[in-house]
């Protein structure tokens, strides 16, 4: 059979901590990395006759997360009850929401190399999160722990579910997809999306089918994945585990896997229980959210840029590289100062200087961009002078480094310490000749045709004229010189 | 539709619901809840074909409370009952 | 002067603002009563803290308005610190972290719990046998059952022991041991009261309310518990304030009687027993409209759907993890949970889980849940259809009196009969009073009056002015006898 006998049908469901202030149906603070249970009261900790009460935020968040998503929102949303008995859902019962979720279908488009793509959103809904459970003594694993406890901080968290209709082939597309949608609710402030401490969780449903055929196999729930890149290997090794399987003859089981990055092996989960019956009912404790349409509407037309729209404008309309895109598009805050660099100094350089020099030169301090010395607009003013050659390329990182230190504006940094570039040409046809005179042995190198010796004589130059003379320029001369 | 409860059942229903039952106890509950189950069945016959199932008796939407926190309780009252308290949580004992 | 422990509650806290008792003398005078519990309406008693906040209401110059007088609380509701286990094994010690919001109320308007009382286990039941600490005995009758689930809250007024309590009503609750005791029980509109604190039966039914030995101060005790609560999502308290009723007559008043509750079922001498009082009603000028609801003849089924539904999922958060009680040397989880619950919970509440899960299991909901959901639309419906020509409901309580002790426990179809008159009210979510309106045999009958849905007060004013026309006199004669 040749490689492409299968294609693979892949979905995937994510859930996303949301950014309240407290718990999706009490008041108590939401944190990470507390002592255990410290965040607890007889709501989530589901004592007797304690009840549950939505947090309007979370309605909020999920709200304009549907918007980002593409997602109608319906006019009314019901939460269900989720029954499966685990010591980490207190009630026995999870608050999700059933047939009527937050956020309806919808579309969401994102970038790949080979061009943009578009992945339907089946739905998102609100629910609570499940508490920690750690487990000791033995080898530290569920099944041979002495004891397991259970820490009740982060049980009643807010997560927003979303679920991917299943149209994915292509394991990096379901990286590039995450990676969008990680950024999108990021930058909308709905989730950290911090994947190690598990603020955001993807699982993938996978299932392989023979290429063309429009039926579905048998699918498999690769759980848990805390980061892109294991995502994306984790889904290579299930769809190669179940083409193995087919290719042998052997039938696909349904089960929940787990992929180990370190040895790149796919584990089978002792599934929770026998045969899930989650006997869903309508919770009789909570009433219907029916958001106010008029503020449906304000939410969406509040709705900032996508990164995803951000990176295709600057591709598609300032030239940038699918990569400086990307990496420009990180955070909103990076997005938003190379904007505005790029209003005074060509898009392609800022995108250069932003992502290189100034990066460069900022970390060793530990700031990002926006919250440095550097304006924008003293960035911009740096490249234009660079890009005319009124300062060399070190003495416009010179400047740089100055405005890092001590702000101020750069070309008053570049009259008052004298790095502005030797615009005389005498003056450096001068410089050349007394390079040549001093330095025989290497002049006699560059005569033998060793071109790299011109690095040598540009570095005496520059530390001549402290950083004045064009390297360029200098090394041009020599040349003539020599070769005369 | 009257069902058949048997046996099997009356055991599956018993490990959704996490309750151990005796031999013994698996044919009374059978027995009883055929019973009840025989009562119940009337309701089966009924054409009930688009009437909206009520959830709530009374129609209310949007109850909703603001996102500010409220006391948390100490550690040590979240523990006070807990059978089994351990390093500072609630102790499941051994799970598998 | 009557002993302290005859007067109602409004002429105990008049009393107290009179400066003719004092609260302490009050409390006193009720924990001597409830320490000779001899129905065994208690499940714990609260001695201690009750003194100590008798004598800091006596030394008020200002006195809170409900000035100190005593109340029983229905183990159902959780108490701060003192033990409430809803009539269970399960909760054996169990000591609450909060305090439920209708109790808080009370307690901050002057009230003074002095015991909580016994129950069926989880409010499942009817005549408070299912209590894993013992059934109480009727105070008219200690061969009888109280009715239940709130039995000990029903005995404690009938016996003097407290003057008015709390109870919890989810299809009957309040309303048939009122009736079986001869006092008068409440059961508010769905929402009027607070839930929070109340440990959950079937969520979309429970509502916590009064007993008492008149109307009156049931109506003053509901004023005081209902409101809405940010802590309840369903709560949304009553439209307008309740007034302490004082109607003497019913002249304009349409009261529906429904025949299919007054006939086959219901026994000879509880017909009779209603029967007088509705002549005394149209005595009063009260007109009787014979009014239909169809759809009721389903409400056991549906009743016994829906709340076993509700209560299968309620009641799966008792898992010996974070209270109450937990087996013991169990080897895994799936153990862990199936001992501690088949310990920890009685005949009666493994029935109803079972029956609850059965009826969410996947290829039986639509038959039976989902079902019974919409069965419960029509019932909801009949109503809204009776009160557009009539303003109350009537019918017996209770198809009969108290029956002896043990007699329907070997069945469970026969006890939940018991329900038949009061279940179609819950399932519509609408207040409802039982008065008692006269013996049957020796035992008290229970007049049910119900309206539409925040009739709170019409209802009280028709309770009222019957009460004072039928002039039952609240006192068991076997109480006289053995005191
Ligand atoms: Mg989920
Ligand atoms: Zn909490």
């Amino acid at each position: 059979m040749s490689a492409r006998a299968y294609e693979a049908v892949i979905g995937i469901e994510i859930h996303a901590q949301l950014l309240t202030n407290t718990k999706m149906f009490c008041g108590c603070a939401l944190s990470f990395g507390d002592e255990p249970n410290v965040h607890t009261c007889p709501v989530c900790l589901a004592h007797p006759g304690a009840l549950p009460v939505t947090n309007a935020e979370a309605v909020r968040l999920a709200i304009i997360a549907g918007h980002a998503l593409g997602c109608e929102i319906p006019e009314r949303s019901t939460f269900h009850r989720k029954n499966y008995f685990y010591p980490d859902l207190p009630k026995a019962y999870q608050i999700s929401q059933f047939d009527e979720p937050i956020c309806g279908p919808g579309r969401f488009r994102y970038l790949t190399e080979g061009g943009e793509k578009e992945l339907g959103i089946t739905r998102a809904h609100l629910e609570e999160d499940a508490a920690k459970l750690i487990h000791v003594g033995g080898d530290g694993r569920r099944a041979g722990a002495e004891q397991s406890i259970v820490d009740f901080n982060r049980g009643g968290t807010p997560l927003l579910e979303i679920v991917t209709e299943p149209e994915l082939s292509d394991a990096a597309d379901a990286a590039a997809f995450l990676r969008q949608l990680r950024l999108t609710l990021v930058q909308l402030g709905i989730t950290d999306g911090n994947m190690e401490q598990g603020s955001m969780r993807a699982d993938a449903n996978i299932s392989i089918r023979p290429a063309g055929s429009t039926g579905l196999g048998t699918k498999t729930e690769l759980k848990n994945m805390n980061s892109f890149t294991f995502i994306e290997r984790g889904i290579q090794a299930e769809i190669a585990r179940q083409t193995a399987i087919l290719e042998a003859g052997g039938t696909i089981t349904q089960e929940t896997l787990h992929y180990d990055p370190v040895t790149g092996e796919i584990h089978s989960l002792r599934s929770k229980e026998e045969a899930h019956d989650y006997r869903y009912f309508p919770e009789p404790d909570l009433v219907s959210v029916a958001p106010d349409r008029a503020w449906v509407e304000e939410l969406r037309a509040s709705l900032p840029e996508s990164p995803v729209d951000r990176r295709r404008r600057w591709v598609a309309d300032s030239g940038l590289s699918f990569e400086d895109a990307e990496v420009l598009a990180e955070t909103r805050e990076l997005g938003d100062y190379f904007e505005r660099v790029a209003a005074v100094a060509p898009a392609k350089s800022a995108a250069n200087w932003v992502r290189g020099e100034l990066r460069a030169q900022l970390r060793e301090r530990g700031q990002e961009p926006w919250e440095s010395n550097v304006t924008p607009a003293a960035l911009g003013e740096i490249i234009a002078m660079a890009e005319a050659r009124e300062v060399s390329m070190p003495n416009a990182k010179a400047v740089l480094a100055e405005l890092i230190a001590n702000g101020g504006d750069p070309r008053a940094i570049v009259e008052a310490k004298g790095l502005g570039a030797i615009s005389d040409e005498g003056e450096l046809e001068a410089l050349v000749d007394r390079l040549i005179a001093d330095n025989p042995a290497q002049v006699q190198q560059l005569r033998d045709g060793k071109d790299k010796v011109i690095g040598f004589f540009v570095g005496q130059a520059m530390k001549a004229t402290q950083g004045r003379a064009d390297p360029g320029r200098v090394g041009e001369l020599l040349r003539e010189r020599v070769r005369e | 539709m009257p069902r058949v409860i048997d046996a099997d059942v009356v055991r599956h229903v018993a490990r959704l619901s996490r309750l151990a039952l005796t031999d013994d106890e698996v044919e009374t509950m059978r027995a009883e809840l055929s019973g009840i189950l025989d009562h119940v069945d009337q309701i089966q016959s009924l054409d009930l074909a688009g009437v909206a199932p009520t959830t709530h008796v009374i129609h209310l939407e949007n109850v909703l409370r603001t996102d500010e926190p409220r006391p948390s309780l100490s550690p040590e009252e979240a523990l006070r009952e807990a059978p089994r308290v351990a390093a500072g949580g609630f102790s499941v004992g051994r799970m598998g | 002067m009557s002993a302290p422990t005859d007067l109602t509650a409004t002429q105990q806290i008049a009393a107290v603002r009179a400066g003719e008792m004092t609260s302490a003398e009050l409390v006193d005078a009720h924990l001597a009563r409830c320490e000779d519990d001899r129905w065994n309406s208690y499940l714990a008693l609260n001695a201690d803290a009750a003194r100590a906040r008798a004598r800091e209401i006596d030394a008020m110059a200002d006195k809170p308005p409900l000035a100190g007088v005593p109340i029983a609380v229905k183990d159902a509701l959780v108490t701060r610190d003192l033990v409430t286990t809803s009539g269970s094994r399960m909760l054996e010690g169990f000591r609450p972290l909060y305090t439920a919001t209708c109790v808080a109320r009370l307690e901050e308007a002057g009230a003074i719990v002095v015991g909580k009382t016994n129950m069926d286990e989880f409010a499942m039941g009817s005549s408070t046998e299912n209590s894993a600490y013992g059934p109480t005995l009727n105070p008219w009758d200690t061969g009888r059952v109280p009715g239940g689930s709130s039995g000990g809250s029903a005995s404690a007024v009938a016996a003097r022991q407290a003057p008015w309590s709390l109870g919890s009503d989810t299809g009957g609750s309040i309303r048939q041991p009122a009736a079986l005791c001869g006092i008068v029980g409440m059961k508010p509109t769905y929402g009027a009261v607070s839930r929070y604190g109340l440990i959950a039966f079937a969520s979309s039914l429970d509502q916590v309310g009064p007993f008492a030995r008149t109307v009156a101060d049931a109506a003053l005790l509901l004023s005081y518990i209902e409101g809405r609560d940010p802590m309840d999502s369903t709560c949304v308290g009553l439209r307008e304030p309740v007034c302490v009723p004082t109607a003497t007559d019913l002249s304009g008043v349409r009261i529906g009687v429904v025949e299919e509750l007054m006939g086959e079922g219901t026994d000879d001498g509880v017909r009779a027993a209603v029967r007088e009082a509705l002549d005394r009603a149209e005595h009063l000028g009260a007109t009787l409209v014979p009014v239909e609801l169809p759809n009721s003849r389903h409400g056991l089924s549906t009743y016994y759907i829906l709340a076993p539904a509700e209560c299968s999922a309620n009641l799966a958060r008792f898992d010996g993890i974070r209270y109450g009680h937990s087996s013991a040397d169990t080897d895994n989880l799936t153990e862990h949970y199936e001992r501690t619950r088949a310990e920890g919970f009685g005949a009666e509440v493994k029935r109803r889980i079972m029956l609850g899960t059965f009826a969410l299991a996947s290829g039986y909901y639509d038959a039976y849940y989902g079902q019974a959901q919409r069965v419960r639309t029509r019932i909801a419906e009949d109503f809204d259809r009776a009160f557009e020509s009539v303003d109350l409901i009537a019918s017996p309580t209770s198809p009969s009196v108290a029956f002896p002790l043990a007699s329907r426990t070997d069945d469970p179809m026969h006890m939940y009969l018991s329900d038949t008159c009061t279940i179609p009210i819950s399932l519509a979510g609408l207040p409802s009073v039982s008065i008692p309106c006269g013996l049957d045999a020796g035992m008290p009958v229970g007049l049910q009056l119900s309206g539409p849905a925040f009739s709170e007060n019409r209802l009280f004013d028709a309770a009222h002015a019957l009460e004072a026309a039928i002039g039952f006199d609240t006192a068991p004669p076997a109480l006289e006898a053995a005191a």
